[in-house]
């Protein structure tokens, strides 16, 4: 196996409207395991990026420690990257976010990353509605350390070890809907289809964007009864819609039947399309929402799909009402109250 | 009797209850004081609680200047009956007793040594104020009538707080003149005045303000072009964010939109605290958190991260007592080992030490850029009693010509130039790499940061010759900082006693006080205050020149002298241990007397004094 990527284009490979090629949001050769669900949403972040002509230095990537969050490293090299510590990653983007509201944020974690050692800040990140777009690589298990159970790691489902899980598990989208966050969706690193249009989204969507991906660990915990297989999460995947994301200035073409159909607009005038919707769910209503899901693991299923979707809400920056430019652009002349000031300040003090 | 006797030199001591409004008329007694001109220091001991505990304020009035804590108390203002039998004993013999003789003094209270003045401050209060909250809070305004009248404070300079106070809510000023009145008129009526303890005016203090650590730390912030805040509530440092959002909601307004040049965010712990503002430098903000010890040990893991993944950081720690929750409300300097190796692996830190709020100001300002210039953490190390109390400090200044050093920050102009671009490259043989922040070149400057070792391109690797480059050059960037860092400050032109002092922030007032006792014993001593974390060269000098070294501190381990003995490899024999760490603040007396215990043992011994 060859470690260099070749430099080598075809002429007539595609490009964006930037004029940059698929290969210009690509980065280093992975180095986990072959067949690893995680490649499969690291090609899908590049398609997604590529698709929506995003400069690449225009996007911060970010994530914690493990397996999911070496990931960054396989994706998007012409953006700035901050491999942080364990569970912190929530924190690291908030700063970033502070500092430059301008840049678009990636955030990407795995389930241990999230659901465990980073579940204080993860919950916060959600509450404060930062504007970014948060993705869990969430496997069932820590791989980096050779496959012990995690947090989300279902009942009954047994690891390579052959030991059955006892403990009840998270779902974080079922907890992200409730804590408040703006943009929740689950998917399949196996479906494509369904990852592309949803990260696209996710992007475009002003405030806390989350997708939750099954992402089976190939090594560890894709054996039989493990409830997070290839094999396993295809039979029991049940998708709430279609999903096609259509930027602003494309034109909605495909019609389906009434009452089957969904546009949900984005901040940016984007417009996120759902089809074959299921009759009792409404994915702009929380409890709606949060019903579909209840039902959906009642019967055994891993509901994929947008889940929940609030375009209107207030980011951090609405709330802390903090200026236009970024602050990291500012300097003497907007920061420096300057010597009269400070004399008057002297003067309370006397 | 005995009678204390003086003028402009006595120490002062409220005992209250907390949440009864005391602190605010122990305020308008010392701030009468420094407007009398007259040096005076003020120290708040207070209770972890809200309401209804002990809580004492302590004036030191001093027209020499001192503004260290003095043992001994000459006049004991006492409203609390709950602290009243250790109060009774606190006071110095031939000291005066003041409390609320509304109800009588129990007998066990007695002392024949003590001048008791009684002033019936409940019942002069329920006699002329209706409301009972009003009654609660005016109470202490009469017992500071009633030392107006004893120590001979000016009425007009009283009346002239009172009116500043309460600018807004006027309706209030002619109670608290009212009260203030009643408690003069008391002691005019039952008691010989003045006192042979009092205060005259006095035009010593020029144009010194009366200001807290914290609130000089948070403006020293906004100087410094801070724009991002993350914080989590602790004591003693919880003020000192609050100053920050404070002034930075008067100073850092745009003024065409009316929105934020800045950002405050209480975190969910103090780890996501320092994750932000590493966050936030990491893309090109000026950011900063302040904490207490505590919340050190929990930030431990994300400063191993700044120092190694080279991430500008500022972080104040006002110190407490500790360990664990410790003495959450009394002072100590007792995390300097914590703060200078903070995390795991080979690390340490950049640590400043101021000893005054101007110090604060300036320090705090220079921190954002040292941060910047060295790409690492720097910790502004202070403490509960610098942080919390009031204290005469010179006035702040600023260069409006200062421009902040940003440091080596690579512009898309820059980038364009180069070939090509290595973040850990130690280019200018300082240790000190370029670096960018995201978003500047769309093809240049993109790297990785990350926590796990790394060649000169960012590119992560597990070799071992790296990894060691890596670490040299670490170190050549902790030289280069010595040539940053605020230099010591020396006592004297030429060092001429054997023996010389070590001391550092706060326990510089008593430091001081306690060389001039010496000197007035025919005993000088060389000294040297230390100002930052690596040391100089001079540090080392200064020591060399000594047979012995007293390294002054307020910690049980001598945490600063294990870090002069470690870092400069020194004898340990050669530093002596002064050690105060019962939570309050270290008094001159207490030095003086533990430095003549250790150089003439055998004097003390023969003539059974202690000093």
């Amino acid at each position: 196996m060859t470690y260099i990527k070749p430099k080598f284009r075809h002429p007539a490979l595609s490009k964006n409207v930037l004029g940059y090629e698929k290969q210009d949001y690509e980065g280093a050769i992975s180095t986990l395991c072959g067949g690893c669900g995680h490649d499969s949403i690291s090609g899908a972040i590049v398609q997604a990026c590529f698709e929506l002509n995003i400069e690449p230095h225009r996007l911060a990537k970010l994530s914690g420690i493990g397996c999911s969050s070496k990931t960054p490293t396989y994706f998007l090299s012409n953006s700035h990257g901050f491999n942080s510590v364990h569970g912190r990653m929530p924190s690291v983007a908030t700063g970033a976010i502070l500092a430059n509201r301008n840049l678009i944020y990636l955030g990407v974690s795995g389930d241990g990353d999230t659901a465990s050692i980073g579940m204080g800040q993860f919950v916060h990140a959600i509450r404060r509605n930062l504007n970014m777009t948060y993705i869990v690589m969430n496997n069932g298990c820590y791989g980096l350390t050779k496959g012990q159970d995690s947090a989300t790691t279902d009942i009954g489902s047994i690891s390579k070890s052959g030991a059955a899980n006892q403990l009840h598990p998270i779902d974080l989208v079922g907890m992200a809907i409730e804590l408040g966050a703006s943009f929740v969706a689950r998917s399949f690193s196996g479906d494509r289809t369904q990852l592309i249009p949803l990260i696209k989204a996710a992007l475009s969507h002003k405030g806390f964007a989350f997708i939750d991906v099954v992402s089976p660990c190939v090594t560890f915990n894709n054996n039989f009864g493990s409830t997070k297989s290839y094999d396993y999460v295809r039979a029991h995947v049940e998708a709430t819609a279609t999903v096609d994301y259509i930027p602003e200035k494309e034109e909605i073409t495909v019609e389906y039947g009434a009452g089957k159909t969904a546009n949900v607009e984005l901040h940016d005038g984007s417009v996120i399309q759902l089809h074959k919707l299921s009759p009792d769910w409404n994915p702009l209503d929380r409890r709606s929402a949060l019903r579909r899901l209840h039902n959906a693991q009642a019967k055994g299923e891993i509901l994929t799909g947008l889940v929940y979707v609030n375009p209107q809400g207030q980011d951090l920056h609405d709330h802390l009402k903090t200026t236009e430019k970024p602050l990291n652009a500012l300097r003497e002349k907007e920061l420096d109250p300057g010597q009269a000031a400070l004399e008057a300040i002297n003067a309370e003090h006397r | 009797m005995q009678h204390l006797t003086g003028t402009n030199d006595f120490v002062v001591r409220f005992a209250n209850v907390n949440g009864t409004g005391s602190a605010s008329a122990n305020d308008l007694f010392s701030k009468a004081i420094f407007r009398m001109g007259i040096p005076v220091t003020a120290k708040n001991i207070f209770p972890s609680n809200i309401q209804g505990l002990p809580t004492w304020f302590e004036v030191r009035i001093s027209e020499k200047g001192y503004l260290g804590r003095r043992d001994g108390i000459d006049i004991m203002v006492c409203v609390n009956p709950q602290s009243m039998a250790k109060d009774v004993k606190a006071v110095k013999s031939g000291g005066y007793f003041i409390y609320d003789s509304t109800k009588p003094l129990h007998k066990e209270y007695i002392r024949e040594d003590l001048h008791y003045i009684g002033i019936p401050m409940t019942e002069i209060c329920n006699q002329h104020f209706q409301d009972p909250r009003v009654r609660q809070l005016l109470k202490n305004i009469v017992y500071v009538g009633g030392l107006a009248t004893l120590l001979e404070i000016e009425e007009a300079v009283l009346k002239g707080i009172i009116a500043d106070q309460f600018k807004k809510k006027e309706k209030l000023i002619a109670p608290n003149f009212k009260a203030l009145e009643l408690g003069m008129q008391y002691v005019k009526d039952h008691y010989a005045y003045p006192l042979d303890l009092k205060v005259e005016r006095r035009d010593l203090v020029g144009d010194k303000i009366v200001i807290d650590g914290n609130t000089a730390c948070g403006l020293g912030a906004i100087y410094g072009g801070a724009t991002v805040a993350a914080w989590y509530p602790i004591t003693p440092s919880t003020s000192l964010v609050q100053a920050f959002e404070k002034y930075a909601n008067k100073l850092r307004i745009d003024p065409e939109t009316g929105r934020k040049n800045f950002a405050v965010v209480q975190a969910e712990d103090e780890l996501a605290a320092i994750g932000m503002v590493i966050g936030a430098a990491w893309n090109g903000a000026r950011a900063f958190t302040a904490t207490s010890g505590p919340g050190v040990s929990l930030m431990n893991e994300f400063l191993g991260l700044a120092y190694f993944a080279e991430i500008p950081t500022v972080l104040v720690d006002v110190q407490r007592g500790g360990p664990s929750t410790g003495m959450p409300t009394r002072t100590q300097q007792s995390d300097i080992t914590l703060a200078a190796y903070a995390s795991h692996g080979d690390t340490k830190h950049v640590l400043l030490f101021p000893s005054n709020p101007k110090e604060c100001f300036d320090l705090m300002a220079d921190a954002l850029d040292l941060a910047d210039r060295l790409q690492t953490p720097i910790i502004v190390m202070t403490d509960l009693d610098l942080g919390m109390n009031d204290h005469l400090s010179p006035p702040f200044a600023w260069d409006e010509n200062r421009k902040y050093d940003i440091g080596k920050v690579l512009s898309a102009n820059d980038l364009e130039k180069m070939e090509v671009f290595g973040r850990y490259l130690d280019s200018d043989g300082d240790g000190i790499p370029y670096r960018t922040i995201p978003g500047t070149h769309p093809t240049k400057g993109s790297y990785f940061t990350r926590g796990t070792s790394r060649d000169e391109y960012a590119k992560y690797t597990e070799e071992g010759a790296p990894y060691v480059r890596n670490m040299q050059r670490l170190l050549k960037k902790w030289e280069t900082a010595k040539t940053l860092v605020p230099k010591p400050e020396f006592y004297q032109t030429n060092n001429e006693s054997p023996y010389g002092l070590i001391f550092f922030g706060t326990t510089t007032y008593a430091a001081l006080e306690a060389m001039d006792m010496l000197e007035a014993e025919g005993m000088a001593m060389d000294a040297m205050r230390v100002l930052a974390f690596p040391f100089q060269e001079s540090v080392r000098e200064f020591i060399e020149q000594h047979e012995k070294i007293f390294v002054i501190e307020q910690n049980r381990d001598a945490q600063f002298r294990s870090l002069l003995i470690s870092e400069l490899e020194i004898n340990p024999k050669q530093l002596i241990k002064i050690l105060n760490y019962d939570g309050f603040p270290i008094t001159a007396d207490f030095i003086q007397k533990e430095i003549l215990s250790k150089i003439e043992p055998v004097v003390i011994k023969n003539n059974g004094m202690v000093h």
